[in-house]
């Protein structure tokens, strides 16, 4: 279906911008990137500060893969725009373990075999420490509640939920 | 994505001058709905302006005994604030049965409201849509339709509402505050949201010059009788087909008054006066119930695929009705409905 002519030229006159600096501390390293507007947060991870460990996978905040903490909330890295978070703290995946030792939710998900393809899994973990972070999760019906912005396709759910629960120290 | 500028408002006035100086301009808050529909070519915007920084992320008391929750008050901020867990329990209710935790984290007071009403045929650009592009047609009404409007459309939209949070505020009689270039009104939430009718192009009735700055609760909050029941078609992280918000106030085992709001309905959430009348007096059981259901649905039109919906809601609207007045809220977390 072809946009009318009117509203293409509408677009098309708008200036391409100048790409704007913008200031994070992303896992506890304080970086400067200039950005296009349109940058997603989830792009400027990946593609701009080559912190892949962040997944692409709907790119609409439908299954949670880009999953990150900003400012120690989970939110879909997909759904933001870098340059609206300029002066935010990021944590991603590579910034959970620390001094060498993976963070206790890590760790559970290799206790529990919480994987398979593990395409999901950085979205699973961040998400995850989220949760315990809300500390509004008191039972299993809480914890899937509570995680299921996070799609697993290869059904690893019981044992994602198993991790949680170890973490939370309830195992 | 498009092209777009980006600009941040310093605060809520000079977020109207801007908005008022470009006529293809957005506002930006949480993002959740406008970059997704940007991502899918469907919003077009020349310029974004940041209003996510504005103060107004609070939630006060007000001096008639009610509530007022700024625009920018996150959704999961407000569904476990105090003051709704204690005496608005039916909002925070609402807001755990919509989207996921991340978006809740997201997405604003605001811009809950602001989403598009919409349907898969007004994101798919491929397609006609009299909401995307008007006069183009609507793709939906000879379409696959089994989520649509069953209350309330027209020939040029069946799209529905998809907030959860909304329709517990119709419920409740909210009041949305919005500024403009000629100052501050309220307008009453049942005015909020339009019906499609020929200009489904329209979702609100908020002028394009204007910044939605709080909504206002008033002091009653229905708190003991209350209930929000979604149904959808899996248990968690999906659009209501219908749901449910049913609030009451009981005096012995009678009726004093009846709030009833529908989602995943109409092109708004839905509540009807006269169904809300044909609660009040009554004694609190099955044949009064079910007698408002009749009320409330006796317009109901389906299309081709979703006559079910009809029937769905009847028993919803039942089951909504006996869950609040047994003072037992349906549990956002065990979806079993009893």
């Amino acid at each position: 279906m072809a946009r009318t002519s009117a509203a293409r030229q509408t677009r098309d006159a708008i200036p391409v911008p100048d790409k704007i600096r913008v200031a994070m501390v992303v896992n506890g390293m304080a970086v400067q990137l200039d950005v296009a507007p349109w940058t997603t947060l989830l792009d400027a991870l990946r593609d701009h500060l080559n912190l892949t460990g962040t997944k692409k996978g709907c790119d609409h905040g439908q299954c949670g893969a880009c999953t990150v903490l900003v400012d120690g909330r989970r939110i879909n890295s997909c759904l933001t725009l870098a340059v609206m978070k300029d002066g935010a703290e990021v944590t991603t995946i590579e910034g959970l373990a620390k001094d060498g030792a993976l963070h206790p939710l890590q760790q559970a998900f290799i206790d529990h075999d919480a994987f398979q393809c593990g395409y999901c899994t950085s979205g699973q973990i961040c998400s995850g420490v989220g949760l315990l972070t809300e500390g509004r999760a008191t039972s299993d019906d809480d914890i899937r509640e509570l995680m299921s912005g996070n799609i697993c396709r290869c059904g690893a759910y019981p044992n994602i939920l198993a991790a949680i629960k170890q973490t939370m120290g309830r195992s | 994505m498009i092209n777009f500028q980006y600009v941040r408002a310093s605060d809520v006035a000079d977020a109207v001058r801007q908005i008022a100086a470009d006529p293809n301009a957005k506002f930006i808050a949480g993002g959740t709905n406008l970059i997704d529909l940007m991502k899918e070519d469907v919003e077009r915007p020349s310029r974004l302006i940041d209003i996510s920084r504005l103060p107004l992320k609070t939630v006060e008391e007000t001096a008639n005994g009610g509530l007022r929750i700024g625009a920018l008050v996150p959704n999961s901020d407000l569904a476990y604030h105090p003051l709704i867990e204690q005496r608005y329990p039916i909002v925070g209710s609402a807001i755990r049965a919509g989207a996921s935790a991340q978006l809740r984290n997201m997405a604003s007071t605001g811009g809950n409201l602001l989403q598009r009403t919409r349907c898969a045929y007004f994101y798919d650009t491929a397609t006609p849509c009299n909401k995307r592009q008007p006069g183009s047609g609507c793709s939906a009404i000879n379409g696959l339709n089994r989520g649509h409007a069953i209350l309330g459309a027209s020939e040029a939209c069946i799209a529905t509402h998809p907030s959860d949070m909304c329709v517990a505020l119709a419920a409740l009689e909210a009041k949305v505050h919005v500024m403009g270039p000629a100052g501050e009104r309220a307008i009453a939430f049942a005015d909020f949201h339009r019906l499609p009718g020929n200009t489904p192009h329209l979702d609100t009735n908020v002028n394009p010059n204007e910044i939605v700055t709080a909504v206002e609760l008033p002091a009653k909050g229905f708190a003991a009788n209350y209930t929000y029941l979604k149904i959808r078609d899996r248990l968690s992280y999906a659009f209501a087909i219908v749901s449910i918000a049913a609030a009451l106030e009981l005096d012995g085992a009678k009726i004093k008054e009846a709030r009833l709001a529908l989602g995943g309905v109409a092109h708004k959430p839905w509540r009807d006066a006269e169904a809300e009348a044909a609660l009040r007096g009554q004694a609190a059981d099955q044949a009064a119930f079910t007698r408002a259901a009749d009320v409330l649905l006796r317009e109901a039109k389906s299309h081709a695929h979703n006559s079910f919906k009809i029937e769905l809601a009847r028993r919803g609207i039942v089951r909504a009705l006996t869950q609040a007045a047994r003072g037992t809220p349906q549990s956002q977390s065990n979806k079993k409905v009893l």
